[in-house]
């Protein structure tokens, strides 16, 4: 019997990773890297493009070709490559602050524009790389490095806005929720339009830190035990439904992606 | 007031002494820091500033631009990709006539990657309309903040200041530093009272709308008009501010070059290695000297060629490439400002320490012993070279 380690798609010289212990991102680099060899994906034909952040390292540690760009801007340079070679599997990797704060706006055209990217944001509610700072997904109250006394900003609903704005397939998972979190990368990965994986995760040393969730697997545990399905988080009330995390598939749809409508519109023009 | 504190906390420092109205604040390494330390402060209720956190550097400019339009003072830090960001609010800050005070802890701009120190950031930024004032370690960076306002905002001016220091080498290493006392400062920085501001009831005001041909030029004149103007104003602040801190500063710093044959131009902390070279040099009865830049714009191009006319060989040092092909844009500046002069000495261009490339006291020993060999045989060799590179062999 064999089993799926995705140990191809890890470049074993880059080892050991920089992240910190405790971290979420190496479980979701893991996930990411055994769905791509399940779905028998190649480095030809996958290319994984980052921006900055300590989730933006993750590129260092995978065989894939990879685009690592500036911050915030992952969608756009993904965009570039989807339009110009469609056959291949794009994936951007994106923290909380570079693909909803800094990028937050690429982040709502691609899913208007719905081009068949995957999008996984490792949400750890800060700027874990550049020491703590509040992001978009920061929740009221949270203190951070910029935010001493308390966050007054509301934060985003990631997948909410993602829905709003038009992807095909949204889901949310935690990194303890293992099993969700590979199938929403599949299901994400082989989903045609936009689609993102919204992963929460701990970010011990920053965040952790500040927030007194010490140690590291007491973030776990909060994890565990916040995370809920839609038939259970229906039935909680508006308070409640504050202090936990909704996880799962969110959209699942179908409508036709950036490159489909292009190809209509270009051999439109092309008869006339 | 003595006291021993990092760059970036020395800048922290001067921004909590002067008490700004408004600062737009977000994180870019190795910057950081300064809006960190701010936090504190305004968290602690140790200043008045409206603490503006925002989600990109484009905003926290944009912040700083509307504030300053509305008659507040307000500053900001940044660097590298951070500057980079900014760069389409820094001309429009300097043409509205706008007097933000900037921190740039400079690093290298992308790509590849890089957190580490040069200049290629604000060097980016030189023709934007900003002045520019660079330290060369933690007192001169704390220095340069507190005289960036009496500068930035007078009448004659009116127009932006960046204030540059060194990244980690400056912003990170922690130095013995002499504070003033707050006081002496809020005196020295006096009111921000200026004449025209956004919701001043009798004289409504439009702040960067569309400017037509037949005046644009115009208004451009002014701004370079102002840039000219600069240079007197940043003499005017140094000698109140001698008053008051007993330190002494120039458009330059001449180093050992009263009656020095072979000199050096560079900007920043490399300032303190070449020092020590000189000085070593000098021991050996070599006439060697020192010129750092402290005010790159406006440019002290007369200036400049006054202290290199008695020289016989130059070596101009820059810390960002310019991709000009014929060399960096310290080195444009200086050639150009040497033109006029009737007997002018042998130049040449190093571009060195990009991207954090270490430079040491034998690295600048070198290019001494390169203007020396110069100076005798009038031989120029390559005129523009990098320095320190390990696949090559070198050339100095
Ligand atoms: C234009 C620009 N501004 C600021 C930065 C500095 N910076 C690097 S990473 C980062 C935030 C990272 O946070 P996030 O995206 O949430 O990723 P994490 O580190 O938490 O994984 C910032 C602000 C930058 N690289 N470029
Ligand atoms: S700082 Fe936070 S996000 Fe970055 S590696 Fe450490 S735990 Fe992970």
């Amino acid at each position: 019997m064999s089993f799926i380690t995705g140990r191809k798609f890890i470049n074993q010289e880059a080892l050991p990773h920089m992240w910190c212990q405790g971290c979420g991102n190496g479980t979701v680099l893991s996930a990411l890297a055994r769905t791509f060899e399940q779905l028998k994906y190649t480095n030809e034909d996958t290319v994984v493009v980052t921006g900055i952040g300590c989730w933006g390292k993750a590129d260092d540690y995978l065989t894939t070709n990879a685009l690592h760009v500036t911050h915030g801007r992952a969608l756009p340079f993904a965009t570039g490559i989807k339009a110009a070679k469609p056959e291949l599997h794009v994936v951007a990797l994106m923290g909380d602050g570079d693909g909803t704060t800094i990028g937050g706006n690429h982040f709502i055209h691609s899913a208007r524009r719905n081009i068949d990217i995957t999008a996984i944001i490792v949400n750890n509610l800060n700027y874990g790389m550049t020491g703590g700072q509040f992001s978009a997904t920061t929740p009221h109250d949270a203190i951070t490095a910029t935010t001493a006394f308390g966050n007054p900003e509301r934060p985003f609903d990631v997948c909410a806005l993602a829905e709003a704005a038009g992807a095909n397939y949204v889901a949310r998972t935690t990194i303890y929720n293992g099993r969700l979190l590979r199938s929403s990368i599949k299901d994400a990965l082989t989903k045609k339009g936009f689609s993102l994986v919204e992963v929460i995760s701990p970010c011990p040393t920053q965040f952790g830190r500040r927030n007194k969730i010490n140690p590291a697997v007491e973030m776990l545990r909060s994890l565990r035990d916040k995370a809920v399905t839609k038939d259970v988080f229906d039935k909680l009330s508006a308070e409640e439904k504050d202090n936990h995390i909704l996880i799962g598939s969110l959209v699942n749809k179908d409508a036709a992606d950036f490159n489909t409508r292009y190809e209509e519109i270009r051999s439109k023009a092309l008869q006339k | 007031m003595s006291s021993r504190l990092s760059g970036n906390e020395a800048v922290a420092y001067a921004m909590k002494q002067i008490n700004p109205d408004v600062m737009g604040a977000f994180p870019i390494t190795p910057s950081t820091e300064i809006p960190e330390y701010f936090a504190q402060y305004a968290a602690n209720g140790e200043v008045d500033t409206e603490f503006v956190t925002v989600e990109s550097e484009h905003s926290s400019m944009s912040v700083c631009i509307a504030a300053q339009a509305a008659g507040a003072r307000s500053v900001c830090a940044t660097s590298s990709c951070g500057l980079a960001l900014m760069y389409e609010l820094l001309y429009v800050a300097a043409s509205c006539r706008l007097p933000i005070a900037l921190a740039c802890v400079n690093r290298a701009l992308s790509g590849p990657i890089n957190i580490n120190n040069d200049h290629s950031d604000s060097m980016g930024a030189r023709d934007s309309g900003w002045i520019q004032i660079y330290a060369e370690n933690n007192q001169e960076a704390y220095d340069n903040f507190l005289m960036a306002m009496p500068i930035g905002e007078h009448l004659s001016v009116r127009l932006p200041v960046m204030t540059c220091m060194d990244g980690f080498i400056t912003s990170h290493a922690v130095e013995n530093i002499e504070l003033l006392e707050t006081e002496a400062v809020r005196r020295f920085i006096g009111e921000y009272n200026p004449e025209n501001y956004l919701l001043k009831k009798e004289n409504p005001l439009a702040v960067g709308p569309y400017d037509v041909s037949p005046y644009y030029m115009e208004h451009k004149v002014l701004e370079a008009e102002a840039m000219k103007a600069a240079k007197t104003r940043i003499l005017e602040v140094a000698a109140d501010f001698e008053k008051i801190s007993g330190r002494r500063y120039g458009l330059f710093e001449e180093y050992r070059m009263e009656d020095a044959e072979l000199a050096l131009v560079l900007i920043g902390s490399s300032a303190g290695t070449a020092k020590a070279a000189v000085d070593k040099l000098r021991e050996a009865g070599v006439k060697a000297g020192l010129v750092k830049i402290r005010v790159f714009r406006p440019f002290p191009g007369e200036e400049l060629a006054r202290a290199l006319a008695g020289t016989r060989a130059v070596a101009v040092m820059d810390k960002s490439e310019g991709f000009s092909a014929s060399g960096g844009p310290l080195f444009a500046e200086t050639r150009s400002a040497l033109y006029d002069l009737q007997e002018r000495p042998y130049m040449i261009n190093i571009v060195y320490g990009l991207g954090g490339r270490d430079v040491k006291t034998e690295d600048i020993e070198k290019v001494f012993a390169r203007l020396a060999a110069i100076a005798a045989t009038g031989e120029v060799g390559p005129l523009y070279t990098h320095m320190g590179q390990r696949s090559r062999e070198e050339i100095a």
